[in-house]
């Protein structure tokens, strides 16, 4: 990659950052050079992030549609919370969801790191 | 002596590069990513991220700091904790103690990062250099600035569960670095880069791994009617080559930096030539990141055949590279 070829396509996804690239100078030397991002980078990081928001929404339960805005899926949240996957599976479930003890949401809340009020509804 | 925050390419390269050099040792990222012999390649397929595979172009993280470490002699002193409080406690007394700490973060939780590019990665290492009230100066090898971080944030950063789980490890020199013998050193990290591209036993690793990941991506069309599944996993191939750590066009074309400075600090003028074919594959690899993401936005038809194709041809271009870079380095006059 030339440093004139550097993609500096203003990439929401980068909200203002810059990413440190190596790129070649005029003198054939490589260097770091700013970017202000790459559409394609933009596409592929959209696209990941779209299909957890359209995860939440098809969520059945509250902890569910938390689980997916913090970005986590059954394996995550069951090492962040410290409960077996089948168990959050099964709490994933609306009626069981409903009769989680206190306890248990406090751990759930505490991974998510959210408050306990903010799990008990999709918001 | 005041930190000096340097932009940086990589977070674990770059994080290395500024602390040796606040030791006194100039090291450039490139530099320190090619001596800890960190370029590679893995498709790990029994690993999964939101049901995708794990795919890698560099050695596991940990990696650079440990083989800096070795080739260096830093006498580097990584701990982990069991409590929050405890590692919360730790780094205050170094950081009041006057140190520069480097620490492995989960980089979901850091609140400087732009919001769409926090996912539960739990390998990202920044360093910190000092406290102010609740707040950590924070220089973040990714971040073009020094950033601040509060220590609720922190403290989660460092703790998160999970895979890699940080358990709030942290690393700080415990010597002044004395620099050793940079070229039987880089000699021995080139040998290291060409045997687990080029001979690692097992076939997910190197050059095999990028065929093996060629083959699921030629695999994707016989699912068919199921595109917006196949069309995920394309993008999360690219999304990992380029947006995770600096991608896989990114890590080539520091390893090319890596052997141009390597050829002017040593004069060894045949490292050039590879640098400059080295490009030319960071340049396929972003060709094909390019056509990945066209297929996904629908400007050109959706063909896994044609990107697995491409995969094969990187394949063989970077077998014949390391081949090439392996007789290089044997033809180094000592």
């Amino acid at each position: 990659m030339r440093e004139r070829d550097v993609p500096q396509e203003g990439n929401a996804t980068l909200a203002g950052h810059r990413k440190a690239l190596y790129a070649v100078g005029e003198d054939g030397r490589l260097r770091i050079v700013p970017s202000r991002g790459w559409e394609v980078e933009e596409v592929v990081t959209r696209q990941a992030v779209e299909d957890l928001e359209r995860r939440a929404r098809e969520a059945r339960s509250p902890l569910e549609y938390h689980m997916y805005r913090a970005r986590m899926d059954v394996s995550m949240l069951a090492a962040a919370a410290g409960i077996w996957r089948w168990r959050v599976r099964w709490h994933l479930r609306p009626q069981v969801f409903a009769r989680l003890p206190a306890r248990l949401r406090r751990r759930y809340a505490e991974a998510l790191g959210i408050s306990v009020e903010a799990l008990a509804s999709v918001a | 002596m005041r930190f000096q925050h340097q932009h940086a390419s990589h977070c674990e390269s770059g994080v290395m590069s500024s602390l040796l050099r606040h030791h006194g040792l100039a090291l450039s990222e490139p530099m320190a990513f090619g001596l800890a012999a960190a370029l590679a390649f893995a498709y790990l397929p029994f690993i999964r991220i939101n049901g995708l595979p794990l795919i890698a172009y560099r050695m596991p993280p940990g990696t650079i700091v440990r083989a800096l470490d070795r080739g260096l002699g830093l006498g580097v002193r990584f701990e982990t904790f069991r409590s929050p409080e405890a590692g919360m406690a730790r780094l205050d007394a170094l950081l009041d103690d006057g140190k520069v700490v480097g620490l492995q973060t989960s980089i979901y939780w850091l609140p400087y990062i732009p919001p769409d590019l926090r996912f539960h990665f739990n390998a990202h290492n920044l360093l910190v250099y000092g406290r102010e009230g609740g707040e950590y100066l924070v220089s973040d090898p990714v971040a073009e600035m020094p950033v601040r971080c509060a220590r609720p944030d922190l403290e989660k950063a460092r703790f998160a569960k999970g895979v890699l789980a940080p358990k709030g490890r942290l690393y700080y020199l415990t010597r002044q670095p004395a620099g050793g013998d940079m070229a039987s050193l880089a000699r021995r990290a080139l040998a290291r880069t060409a045997r687990v591209m080029l001979h690692t036993p097992l076939p997910l690793v190197g050059v095999r791994g990028i065929r093996w990941l060629a083959h699921a991506v030629e695999r994707l069309c016989r699912r068919a009617g199921d595109d917006a599944r196949a069309k995920l996993y394309v993008g999360h191939i690219v999304r990992m080559q380029e947006e995770i750590g600096t991608g896989g066009a990114g890590f080539r074309f520091m390893y090319a930096a890596f052997l141009q400075e390597l050829a002017a600090a040593t004069g060894y003028g045949a490292l050039d030539t590879l640098a400059a074919r080295l490009v030319e594959i960071g340049d396929e690899w972003q060709q094909f990141a390019f056509s990945a993401a066209k297929m996904i936005k629908r400007r050109i038809p959706f063909e896994p055949r044609a990107l697995g194709a491409r995969l094969r041809d990187l394949a063989a271009r970077e077998q014949s590279f390391f081949h090439e870079l392996n007789r290089t380095r044997l033809a180094w006059p000592a």
